[in-house]
């Protein structure tokens, strides 16, 4: 006889058990979160913001976010949304008819919260945008490089920013920061 | 570091979120099949390389992503003019104008670098851009 064995999988998030606190900057996983790569030209725009419940941004650098989801501005034509709530952005994209592609892309990404006082010096170690509050403020977003990788940044408090890397990249990011931040 | 203006993103950006996309204005024949083999060489592999003004594509990758054109100065390095790709070529004299009031050429002779006038006071095309 051959009996029936239960099989539970258990979901590992990349960072999971990773977390620094050191001179005064916090690094914490951020939490699960839905991810859209959106692409859409400008005549999509408002069927498209109004299935989200958000108003895409066309100025370059800049981000909107209503409750839980937030879409950064990473092109002319190109978004990243990012819903870490209980609202599925593809989900509310499914019915709209205008041209537009719509990626999911939760598991491509991790990111990484980085807070406290030095946090803009800390990423500055390996991003060579100027983090200042003036040029880069609260909700301002950029694709960027931080050391050997590319990086979605967004500032969500003046001291705190979220860094998104690829899921293969992530430990790479986590060490790099937790390095920068031994230094600053 | 380099600082690249950005069309797309409209402002300054480090370099090393951009890469270089070869010369620009390169048209591809519409008829690639029917062209001769020297014209497809001329097409395919035969730059301009010119010392001075040159026209060339950029890519924004790890910022917006978007190809745009540059004129840049091939001995001082410098970024003249940038403009968003399907744009129109800007006149090498029309650049020219709004060139720097000081730039690097000056501190070299006009003997080593192999052109009569330094850039800035040129307004013929001369082959060289
Ligand atoms: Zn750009």
């Amino acid at each position: 006889m051959v009996e029936a064995v239960a099989i539970t999988a258990k979901r590992r998030g990349a960072l999971d058990h990773r977390s620094e606190a050191i001179n005064g900057v916090s690094l914490q996983p951020a939490k699960p979160a839905r991810r859209v790569s959106l692409r859409v030209r400008s005549d999509g725009l408002a069927p498209l913001s109004l299935a989200l419940g958000l108003d895409l941004p066309s100025k370059p650098k800049t981000s909107v976010t209503a409750n839980s989801r937030s879409a950064l501005w990473l092109g002319p034509d190109e978004w990243l949304v990012i819903d870490d709530g209980e609202g599925d952005p593809i989900a509310d994209l499914a019915g709209v008819s205008v041209l537009h592609s719509a990626v999911d892309v939760s598991h491509r990404n991790a990111a990484i919260i980085v807070s406290g006082e030095k946090a803009a010096d800390v990423i500055n170690a390996g991003c060579p945008q100027d983090l200042g509050l003036q040029a880069f403020p609260v909700g301002a977003c950029s694709r960027t490089v931080l050391g050997k990788i590319e990086i979605v940044l967004l500032r969500t408090a003046p001291d705190t920013f979220r860094v998104e890397c690829w899921r293969s990249f992530a430990d790479y990011a986590f060490s790099y920061l937790s390095d920068a931040a031994r230094g600053v | 570091m380099l600082l690249i203006h950005c069309p797309y993103c409209q402002e300054e950006r480090p370099e090393i979120e951009f890469r270089n996309g070869g010369e620009a204005h390169i048209a591809r024949s519409t008829n690639i099949a029917g062209e001769s083999d020297e014209a497809f060489e001329s097409f395919f592999f035969i730059r301009t390389n010119p010392k001075g003004l040159v026209y060339e594509r950029w890519r924004h990758i790890h910022g917006c992503g978007r190809f745009f054109n540059a004129v840049r100065d091939s001995v001082t390095d410098k970024f003249l003019r940038v403009y968003k790709a399907g744009e129109p070529q800007p006149e090498p004299a029309e650049v020219m104008k709004t060139l720097p009031e000081h730039s690097a050429w000056e501190n070299i002779p006009p003997a080593d670098q192999n052109v009569a006038t330094p850039a800035r006071d040129r307004v013929s095309t001369d082959g060289e851009a």
